[in-house]
């Protein structure tokens, strides 16, 4: 029973970080130029790695789905299914699970390697609140870079789809275009991207976790930042269930 | 002006422990402002530890811990902000912002703690870089600085807000015995031109020696050993003797 007590503990402290940072999201001073910084390294940083894993995806997708539409008859269907697939669940999941890979483990590893090397206790010495400095920017950043980067892994998919598809069969991109978004609608499109912003808050909040709690000095940097990956994959993927059981039931339609 | 007024950082009956490990037993000690106290000990006695109770970074187990009288244990995060405004920390490895440029670091708590503009920020920031001897290296990050730079530019960064109290801890340790003794000189100079009271952790004594009016020795959590280094080198004290004598 001590492991259970030990994973409530666990939870509740996670709960309690992630409280303070909606908390103080909403409390002056806010931190602008923090925030300005922190979009840069998680934005445009992550925009390359965004852009090419979408085009990779899409066109490997197309490969995949091409042989099995045309033997029933629906290769008009490609562009749709491409579009549907990327825009309702592989590009919101597959961006997040990058940005837990690329940002997690770095916010994991610098907050942590701060907080060995003083430099947590040189804010707090300069009557500087660390948490808000440190801690809310980025996962403000997180919450507002996703939903970006997942449009550009949405449409680099579509891309990739689009050219692998025009290799098999010679489409003009119109007519790409026009079928891939006849059967999407704004509800496929706005609800699942705005999902990644709960995705973003994950990743933001328990990287930030690892990294400014910790009490390891030099080792407890690796590990927050292998904790930071693992625990945000997982919970991007268990909240992914939940979301979408929640845009079903707000939005009826989109349950294809 | 009577004593009391005049006391810059007292320690009563402080307890401090980690787990079942004592690292301070009931010290008490002050430090007058315009003072300089030395701490002494081995390793793992409590010296930073007394310095980062005095920046509130950690609370005690019991006692009172007061800066420019005001008691800093249990107090709220707003005056506490106060509090350490007052106060200058010059970490061990320097601790300075990896991702902001040297100026960058210095500006920081001049933006965010005072009301001065862009140029009256500049001509602070340049004005103690150049104090401590790195006026133009203010655009480098803190990766290509040296070992003394680097405690240099730490120091800068303690003193940009002119504290009325500094702390510094092993402001030498690393130093070649050059660099060491410039450190201690800025250090002094502070003292002399500004009245800044001093608390240093160390384990230089060479350097203890010119700069304290009055060392503390730490042995095992408990202050062994207190007043000016010639009445310490005395001290009935083993540990303290041979700290002060080596």
């Amino acid at each position: 029973m001590r492991w259970l007590s030990k994973i409530f503990e666990f939870v509740g402290k996670v709960g309690l970080f992630s409280l303070r940072v909606v908390v103080d999201g909403f409390r002056s001073p806010f931190e602008f130029s923090q925030l300005g910084r922190q979009l840069v390294e998680v934005g445009n940083k992550s925009l390359a790695l965004i852009i090419v894993s979408g085009f990779a995806l899409g066109a490997v997708m197309t490969l995949h789905t091409r042989n099995t539409l045309v033997m029933f008859g629906a290769a008009a269907m490609i562009p749709a299914v491409q579009a549907v697939s990327f825009f309702v669940e592989i590009g919101p999941l597959v961006a997040g699970l990058l940005l837990a890979g690329r940002v997690g483990s770095g916010i994991g590893a610098v907050l942590a390697n701060m907080r060995a090397s003083e430099q947590i206790d040189a804010i707090e010495s300069l009557s500087i609140d660390s948490f808000k400095f440190l801690v809310v920017p980025r996962v403000l950043a997180c919450v507002i870079a996703l939903p970006f980067l997942t449009l550009f892994m949405d449409f680099a998919g579509l891309l990739g789809g689009f050219l692998s598809e025009e290799l098999s069969s010679h489409i003009a991109p119109t007519l790409y275009i026009n079928r891939a978004f006849d059967y999407l609608q704004w509800s496929n499109f706005i609800a699942p991207t705005l999902k990644t912003a709960v995705f973003g808050f994950i990743i933001g909040s328990v990287s930030s976790y690892f990294g400014y709690t910790t009490e390891k000095g030099a080792q407890g940097v690796g590990e927050a930042a292998t904790n930071s990956v693992v625990l945000s994959s997982l919970l991007i993927i268990v909240a992914d269930v939940l979301l979408i059981k929640c845009i079903f039931f707000l939005f009826p339609d989109t349950a294809i | 002006m009577s004593e009391t007024q005049t006391i810059a950082v007292e320690f009563k009956r402080v307890m401090k422990s980690f787990g079942t490990k004592r690292v301070l037993n009931d010290v008490s000690f002050h430090v007058d402002q315009g003072q300089a106290l030395c701490l002494l000990g081995r390793s793992g006695t409590g010296k930073s530890v007394t310095l980062k109770l005095i920046m509130a970074l950690m609370r005690p187990d019991s006692g009172e811990v007061c800066v420019d009288q005001d008691n800093v244990v249990g107090m709220d995060e707003k005056h506490l902000s106060l509090v350490r405004k007052k106060l200058g920390y010059l970490f061990q490895d320097a601790a300075l912002f990896d991702s902001l440029t040297l100026y960058e670091n210095l500006a920081l708590p001049l933006s965010r703690l005072t009301r001065k503009s862009k140029a009256e920020i500049d001509d602070v920031v340049h004005r103690v870089l150049t104090d401590v001897g790195l006026g133009t290296d203010g655009a480098k990050f803190p990766s290509a600085l040296s070992g003394g730079m680097r405690k240099r530019a730490g120091l800068a960064r303690a003193l940009v807000l002119e504290p009325k109290i500094l702390l510094a801890d092993e402001p030498s340790s690393g130093l070649d015995r050059i660099t060491a003794s410039e450190i201690d000189e800025l250090l002094m100079r502070q003292r002399a031109e500004r009245g800044t009271a001093l608390i240093i952790v160390t384990h230089d004594v060479r350097g203890a020696r010119r700069v304290a009016d009055r060392v503390g020795v730490l042995d095992k959590g408990n202050l062994v050993a207190f007043g000016p280094v010639d009445e310490v080198s005395q001290s009935e004290n083993e540990v303290a003797r041979k700290l002060i004598t080596e």
